[in-house]
């Protein structure tokens, strides 16, 4: 069944293969070492006094308050964009699919702001809601809403939140739209003769057949809300009021760039990484068996 | 033949080789300069360079904006380790006790005057800033040129509306108090608010009340210093800002120089910021507006005094870590300082921008031009910089490792206070506690520099 291509010597597949390895090592690996070997020195900002000091790093980062609520922060924060961008990704590519008029027009539009470059977006709804120059937020105050994100945390994450979901909005809904159209018609038709409603039609046909996509997508989405997210919060919130909006990812910046703790900024990246791994290894292997392909 | 061909090739070659060398011998010597200051000022900022540039011909000084302070010296740090630092870096005030540490990273101020002998007074410097950028035995590490403080700016218009007097800025916390809630009485929604708040309301504040903001005189007298936050004064203030937010008084605007804008855009009647956004100020404001000093709480022993300075100062930095400057670099370096300091250049700057005059000589010459006289209120910045004669350790300036750090530590905690998440006193607990970890850390990696 397999197709295998059978190479006669060793050189042309490994010259095949150095580029590619080269781009790993170069762009993962030999970062990814400096941020261990970092993770376990403590210095100052200019590189010249240097001590080992183990793990001491790790202990104190797991140790900060600061970086428990940054965890927690993160868990939200990823949670909301995930559920929001694909619940409504979802949503927006079932009415796309419909036969109704405009829809290619409706489906472009849709598709724009994938094209938006993250702290572009965040100025967007800054303009929408900053409370003293916002459309929205002045709106807001007129109507004696006390809306200040400044000073606000939950307000400040609600903002966060819809501005990066928004952003993930169109990805997903390409990809739910690509699957709703691969779903056979005939099916669907069949159902529909037998006596399904729509939303019966949804839940028990389009919904499973939908998975893969849909598993797929959480993946993306939450790789996207732990890592992709910086420069919406670093526009809108620069993590505050009061570390509100400090995700993991955000406080490994403030660390290591603004307060030039390198040591314990590595350690984090490297906590950070361990993370993924992890998550990624649980998901690829305990949650694709449940999946409908 | 062939041997012949070859020498004579080789001799061209050579030829070829030396000549860009020879016409770059008469090329200026380039001087990078990594600055941080946005627009208007950074064009005001890169306009002294062109300027300098035309008066001769040796050296060429080279201005890179490199994003707001705080990134421009992120930037020229990571440079620093890659052997491509700049030879002169803008730096905020509050990373001066991270520069002062910097060691070999640095190039002082007194040793380019020394070793090339271009005549720059460090006399002429007026007291206060000298004071901030000078090390334990009094010799300037760096060349302070925009440097600010905090003042008061005050709309006359909203003023008059609230039956006030708008030629007298109240000079107590009290009055303030007392005209915030006569200018909410007359319909303005926002009476007070700051730029800055951990600069004005806590560094500034406890300087102008000579109260310590930090042990072993504010950091000055070495490394092992420890935060003051939980003072009696600083309560009362803290509380105070907290409840006046609660009565609609006083309005948080964000941190660092958010605030900046709604003073002059009207909203606000009064705001507290750095003296540099007299310029913006200028230019923006469509009502009648007046500047005065920062208010202090009266009947605390001692108030009030001088304020702290804020802005920046040049810093000379080595290439890298083992690559020193050539004195030929030193030498331009120190011919750009001279310039910019030079009395017209320096008080026409002054006079253009609100910065404060750091030279003396510039400060008389702008007085004799009749400046203070036609542009009232502009000489605020510096009267209240020499209020109560020679600076007490408490108001000589603040110099703590880690500062930047401290800072947003220190707004963060407003922020919970302001939010209601902390009472004053355990927002204040909590800035002692977190900023102390940060001076301990910042002890612990320098101590051997």
């Amino acid at each position: 069944m397999q197709k295998k291509v059978i190479f006669k010597g060793k050189l042309l597949p490994l010259a095949l293969l150095a580029p590619q390895l080269a781009v790993t090592f170069i762009f993962f690996f030999w970062p990814a070492g400096q941020a261990i070997y970092q993770s376990l020195l403590r210095e100052d900002a200019f590189g010249f006094s240097r001590e080992f000091v183990g793990l001491e790093n790790f202990h104190e980062v797991l140790t900060d308050p600061s970086w428990v609520n940054a965890a927690l922060n993160s868990l939200v924060f990823s949670g909301f964009v995930a559920g929001l961008a694909l619940g409504l990704a979802l949503f927006l590519a079932v009415q796309a699919d419909k036969s109704i008029r405009g829809a290619t027009a409706y489906r472009s539009l849709l598709i724009w702001p994938y094209a938006v470059a993250p702290a572009v977006a965040a100025v967007l709804w800054l303009f929408l809601f900053q409370p003293n120059v916002g459309m929205l937020g002045r709106w807001l105050n007129a109507m004696g809403i006390a809306w200040d994100y400044r000073l606000n945390g939950g307000q400040a994450m609600t903002l966060v939140i819809i501005a990066a979901a928004w952003k993930q909005l169109a990805y997903n809904f390409i990809f739910f739209l690509a699957g709703l159209q691969s779903i056979p018609a005939s099916v669907l038709e069949a159902a529909a003769i037998d006596g399904a409603r729509p939303a019966r039609r949804f839940w028990t046909i389009i919904f499973p057949l939908l998975s893969p996509t849909t598993f797929f997508l959480l993946v993306v989405n939450l790789t996207y809300a732990f890592f992709d997210t910086f420069g919406i919060i670093h526009s809108l919130t620069n993590g505050g009021p009061a570390k509100a909006t400090e995700t993991l990812i955000y406080k490994v910046y403030v660390d290591g760039v603004q307060n030039l703790n390198l040591g314990s900024s590595s350690a984090q990246s490297v906590i950070l990484m361990i993370l993924v791994i992890g998550l990624t290894a649980i998901q690829f292997r305990a949650v694709e068996k449940k999946v409908h392909y | 033949m062939r041997r012949r061909h070859l020498a004579a090739g080789a001799i061209a070659l050579t030829s070829l080789i030396s000549t860009p060398f020879a016409a770059r011998a008469q090329q200026p010597v380039e001087i990078q300069f990594w600055h941080g200051l946005n627009q208007p000022l950074g064009g005001m900022l890169e306009q002294l360079a062109t300027d300098f540039n035309a008066t001769q011909a040796q050296y060429k000084v080279v201005p890179t904006f490199r994003g707001g302070y705080a990134e421009t010296a992120v930037a020229a740090i990571a440079a620093f380790r890659a052997n491509t630092a700049p030879h002169i870096l803008q730096m905020f005030e509050v990373g001066t006790g991270t520069m002062m540490s910097a060691g070999r990273a640095i190039k002082p101020l007194h040793e380019i005057v020394a070793e090339t002998g271009v005549a720059i007074d460090p006399n002429d410097v007026i007291g206060p800033v000298a004071g901030y950028y000078a090390a334990a035995d009094g010799k300037m590490m760096a060349l302070p040129f925009n440097s600010s403080t905090t003042i008061a700016f005050y709309n006359k218009d909203m003023f008059q509306k609230a039956g006030l007097n708008p030629n007298a800025f109240p000079a107590t916390w009290q009055g303030v108090e007392e005209a915030a809630r006569k200018l909410k009485a007359a319909g303005i929604a926002c009476p007070m608010t700051t730029s800055w708040p951990s600069w004005v309301m806590v560094e500034q504040f406890l300087a102008i009340h000579d109260v310590p903001l930090a042990s072993r005189a504010n950091g000055f007298e070495g490394l092992n210093t420890e935060l003051n936050l939980t003072n009696p004064l600083m309560v009362r203030h803290l509380t105070n800002l907290v409840n006046w937010q609660k009565e609609g008084l006083f309005r948080y605007a964000g941190r660092d120089s958010a605030g900046d804008a709604l003073f002059p855009a009207g909203e606000c009647a009064i705001t507290f910021a750095s003296s540099g956004v007299r310029a913006r100020t200028v230019r923006e404001a469509r009502f009648q507006w007046g500047a005065a000093m920062l208010p202090y709480y009266e009947g605390v022993q001692g108030a009030p005094r001088n304020s702290i300075i804020g802005g920046a100062a040049f810093w000379v930095m080595n290439r890298g870590p083992n690559a020193r400057r050539t004195p030929e670099e030193l030498k331009g370096v120190a011919e750009f300082f001279r310039y910019i300091t030079s009395a017209p250049v320096m008080a026409k700057w002054h006079q253009d921008t609100g910065y404060v005059p750091v030279t003396r000589s510039a400060y008389e010459a702008t007085k004799a031009a009749g400046y203070y006289q036609q542009n009232p209120g502009a000489d605020v910045p510096i009267e209240q910089m020499l209020r109560g004669g020679d600076p007490t350790p408490n108001s000589r300036g603040i110099r703590l490792g880690g500062f930047i750090e401290i800072r947003n530590i220190i707004q963060e905690e407003m922020e919970r206070a302001f939010q209601g998440q902390a009472t004053p006193e355990q927002a204040l607990q909590s800035m002692n506690t977190r900023g102390n970890q940060v001076l301990r850390n910042f002890e612990r990696t320098n101590r051997n520099n």
